[in-house]
């Protein structure tokens, strides 16, 4: 859009300065700590990963545990997908609905959630304790691949499924139906027609799984502990722990390096789907015979079981004290001793992540709005801006949060001490979702509107509030209900950056799980709930507005 | 949808203005998450000065002194307890306190002074050595290990819990105990010694209250397995002081042959910043006072530096003091820790 007169394009420096100064210049130092440690160029900092065969290890681990999440991922997904293109049943749309939940969940619940269905004090080892009298848990899943990868499945399942169901969906059965006259068998179907067809839809949903569990932090830390180490642990690890910043810096270049690459290939493939998308649409049926409606059953049973059990798990956990119905664990939040291991109270650190969501969600709604004009002005910077943009996504949260307290702790910027650094840091997470969920909308405006609104004199802060403001208005409901879930959720950078009084919840729950005190693990998943439960609301919000069709996710 | 609709953001904005900002009537006092003290001393302090203490945990002893000098151009606090010998030089270059030479000081043995520029004062000190779950060697009829090597024999296979030392004071004080006894150079390092107890299914956590509360065996834990864990000589009595009812005998013990131990000295310092200087430097006085020494055993599991602090009874009836803990030089801890916790790194948690 054109906006006439010159002083608007003022507002379009503010984004720009925002990102030159809170990612381009912790970007900066970074590389600079990486090759210049003492102030002169000494790149020890590479030559170490270089050099032992563990950083190499740390790498092919990241790229092995994605490559692993992504295809069991992939694989659990397709008979689902099959069965939600081609039959109709009854709840099947809320079904969907629901099964998006997991992607507003932060990894920080979702870990502990998981500790509470099948970890060691978990209620799947507690039944069977009871059940066959055992003195010892006999699930023993903490601290190993499989549950990293079972939480990935739940993370990533119904992004993939979303993303499947609604490309098949688009393609027409015939070639099908003629195989099928033609005398070809089922497994030949899948093979010849329905995954070759599927492969844009496919490689798209790969992409984006992969990229997800190639940053996994959270989830890795709290489950798999530093024995299984993604670059992501690794950088907080050699910054908060061994105190190797060169090595930290140089990790995350890395890191940095391998999700651009991602994210090129992730856009040019959804490009694809994009382009690709004709053909008559796939009406979905009424199961048939028994074998049909049993798989169906089958298939709803699983999504249920698999994204409900933890979460159901979770709230149990945190009602219940030695098996009995008890309140202890939420009425403790409020208790604040010395001996405790917190600064402040669970419950201050509760108003804390909502005041930082508040403010991250209006900054990354302002800049966000401006950036997606910025984005859809048709000049010679359009094609280098947009990636511009969606660098902050392909770099992980924990780089950032490594990369302000190494650049923004010292005149001219100094906000170490600051609990502003927090709402600044997630509107850098959030500001993608925002553009993502802005854009679309800003593109589908009419120009004629604005050509006879200005016929009709209006000025431009006019048209855009009479015009504009009403058709992007679902879109910023959407990316703000977006940025506040994702701040309240954000866990990588907030663990470098708050400190003291500003803590958050998500970082609250983990100093909480790493304490072998009962108490602190029941207020654990007391907080767990309730940040859950803000997250539901966020996603109830995005869902019955989506509805609508609002959106690129 | 107007504007109208993003007034609750706004609001929400304007709520948020400043936290309160920091008074002279309190110390913040940054410590490690095994920090203890009881409360009736604290409120002695309080009262005595008029200063309220405010504590501030930031994970284990390592990953303090590293947050400390990440922030060290804005402080986290005004005093920081719990850097102990193995990452004082870390802290020190970092120049992250300032000189303060506690009158009490003329109390404290000679030796346990490392600074002489008082930039930080001793406080306490302890033994790292292996404790066992008694019950669990009896009833399997297994000897007790004798030394280092005997570790990685298969006897002791799944049956030991060490703290990572990247994370943890006594971690790096027991892997400073095995380059005592193996070495770094020739075909046998302490790195090949590592390697073997990884392939005897040696467990490493974070922290050592996650090993000791979490991961050991001992009697009244929910979860613990393990009956070896790395932790105090001073850790048996304190067991048997908080088992109700006491037991008769110990159900704990420490291992202090030769060189399986190492000697730990946990220093206090002000903090280069500090809001509240003098409140801190009174800080310190205290916890060099009676008062505080004698409430430290059976706190924090280790022993007072003040020479006439009395030790609590059980201390004098249940704990073995290593006759001959091992030795590392100190010049060569300094400048050698961050590569072989490294290299410890990349053998051990691949």
């Amino acid at each position: 859009m054109r906006l006439p007169e010159r002083w608007w394009y003022g507002l379009y420096l503010i984004p720009l300065v925002f990102l030159t100064l809170f990612f381009l210049y912790p970007l900066a130092s970074i590389l600079d700590v990486s090759l210049r440690p003492d102030g002169d160029f000494e790149p020890s900092g590479f030559v170490r990963l270089f050099t032992s065969t563990y950083y190499a290890e740390t790498l092919i681990f990241t790229v092995y545990q994605a490559v692993l999440s992504t295809a069991l991922t992939i694989a659990l997904v397709m008979p689902s997908a099959y069965i939600m293109t081609r039959y109709r049943f009854r709840g099947k749309s809320l079904l969907m609905s629901l099964s998006t939940l997991p992607f507003v969940l932060p990894t920080v619940v979702v870990a502990v959630a998981f500790m509470s269905l099948i970890g060691q004090r978990g209620l799947v080892n507690d039944v069977l304790k009871t059940l066959f009298s055992l003195d010892y848990a006999p699930i023993q899943l903490e601290r190993t691949l499989a549950i990293i990868l079972i939480v990935h499945v739940f993370y990533n399942y119904a992004v993939a499924l979303r993303l499947i169901v609604s490309y098949w969906s688009s393609i027409g059965i015939e070639t099908e139906e003629v195989a099928r006259t033609l005398g070809a068998k089922e497994w030949e179907l899948w093979r010849d027609i329905r995954l070759p067809l599927l492969r844009p839809a496919l490689l798209s949903a790969s992409a984006l799984v992969f990229i997800f569990t190639f940053t996994s932090f959270g989830v890795i830390l709290i489950l798999g502990g530093i024995r299984f180490s993604t670059l992501e642990v690794q950088i907080y690890y050699q910054a908060v722990n061994i105190f190797n910043l060169p090595l930290a810096g140089a990790l995350s270049l890395v890191q940095i390096g391998v999700m651009f690459l991602m994210m090129v290939v992730y856009t040019r493939m959804q490009n694809q789907i994009q382009t690709s998308l004709k053909g008559s649409k796939l009406v979905a049926r009424f199961p048939r015979n028994n074998r049909e409606k049993w798989s169906i059953r089958f298939s709803v049973l699983f999504i249920i079981v698999l994204l409900f059990s933890p979460l159901l798990a979770l709230i149990l956990r945190s009602v219940s004290i030695g098996g009995e119905f008890n309140l202890t664990n939420y009425l403790n939040l409020t208790e604040s001793s010395r001996g405790s291991l917190l600064f402040i109270t669970p419950v201050e650190s509760i108003w804390n992540s909502l005041r930082f969501a508040g403010i991250a969600t209006v900054f990354a709604l302002i800049l966000g709005t401006i950036s997606s004009y910025l984005i859809n002005y048709r000049g010679r910077f359009a094609k280098v801006l947009d990636p511009v943009f969606m660098l902050p996504l392909a770099t992980s949260a924990v780089t950032l949060g490594f990369g302000f307290i190494i650049a923004l702790d010292e005149p001219p910027l100094n906000l170490r001490s600051s609990w502003i650094i927090i709402p600044i840091s997630h509107t850098l997470v959030a500001l993608p979702f925002v553009i993502r969920s802005v854009l679309p909308a800003i593109r589908a405006i009419p120009k004629s509107l604005h050509e006879a609104g200005r016929v009709l004199g209006a000025k431009p802060y006019e048209l855009w509030r009479t015009i504009d403001l009403p058709l992007i208005s679902r879109g910023l409901v959407v990316g703000a209900t977006f940025a506040f879930t994702v701040s309240m959720g954000e866990f990588g950078a907030s663990l470098f950056v708050a400190q003291r009084d500003s803590i958050t919840m998500p970082v609250v729950i983990y100093r909480l799980i790493g304490d072998p005190i009962l108490s602190s693990y029941g207020q654990a998943l007391a907080m767990s709930v309730l940040l859950m439960l803000v997250c539901a609301i966020g996603f109830v919000a995005i869902e019955r507005i989506r509805v609508a069709g609002v959106g690129e996710f | 949808m107007s504007l109208r609709n993003l007034l609750p953001l706004f609001l929400m904005l304007i709520l948020s203005l400043p936290v309160l900002a920091q008074d002279n009537e309190t110390v913040v006092v940054v410590t490690h998450d095994s920090f203890a003290i009881s409360e009736d001393v604290l409120l002695q302090f309080e009262d005595e000065t008029g200063i309220t203490v405010e504590i501030l945990r930031s994970g284990d002893a390592g990953q303090m002194v590293n947050q400390s000098i990440l922030s060290k151009n804005n402080p986290l606090g005004d005093v920081l307890y719990g850097v102990d010998n193995t990452f004082l030089s870390r802290a020190l270059d970092a120049d992250i306190f300032v000189p303060y030479e506690s009158p009490a000081l003329e109390f404290v043995a000679e030796d346990l002074q490392l600074d002489d520029q008082y930039r930080v004062t001793p406080i306490d000190f302890g033994d790292v050595c292996l404790n066992y779950d008694v019950a669990y060697f009896a009833d399997n009829g297994l000897d007790l290990p004798e030394s280092l090597a005997d570790l990685a024999e298969s006897d002791y296979a799944d049956l030991l819990v060490v703290e990572n030392p990247a994370t943890s004071s006594p971690g790096l004080a027991f892997m400073l105990a095995t380059i005592a006894e193996f070495g770094t150079e020739g075909d046998y390092t302490f790195l090949e010694y590592w390697d073997e107890l990884r392939e005897n299914g040696v467990l490493v956590v974070d922290g050592w209250s996650e090993a000791y509360y979490g991961e050991f065996s001992a009697p009244g834990r929910d979860t613990g397995t393990r009956p070896l864990v790395v932790s105090y000589a001073s850790s048996p009595p304190v067991e048997v002081y908080f088992s109700d009812p006491a037991p008769e005998e110990a159900v704990t013990g420490a291992i202090v042959a030769d060189n399986m131990c190492f000697r730990q000295i946990e220093f206090v310092g002000v903090l280069d910043g500090a809001n509240n200087i003098d409140g801190a430097q009174q800080f310190v006085d205290f916890m060099l006072s009676k008062t505080f020494q004698e409430d430290i055993p059976l706190n924090m599991f280790v022993f007072p530096v003040l020479e006439d602090a009395e030790l609590p009874e059980v201390f004098v009836e249940f704990v073995a003091i290593p006759e001959n803990p091992a030795i590392v030089d100190y010049e060569l801890i300094d400048e050698n820790r961050e590569e072989w916790i490294q290299s410890w790194t990349e053998v051990m948690l691949r």
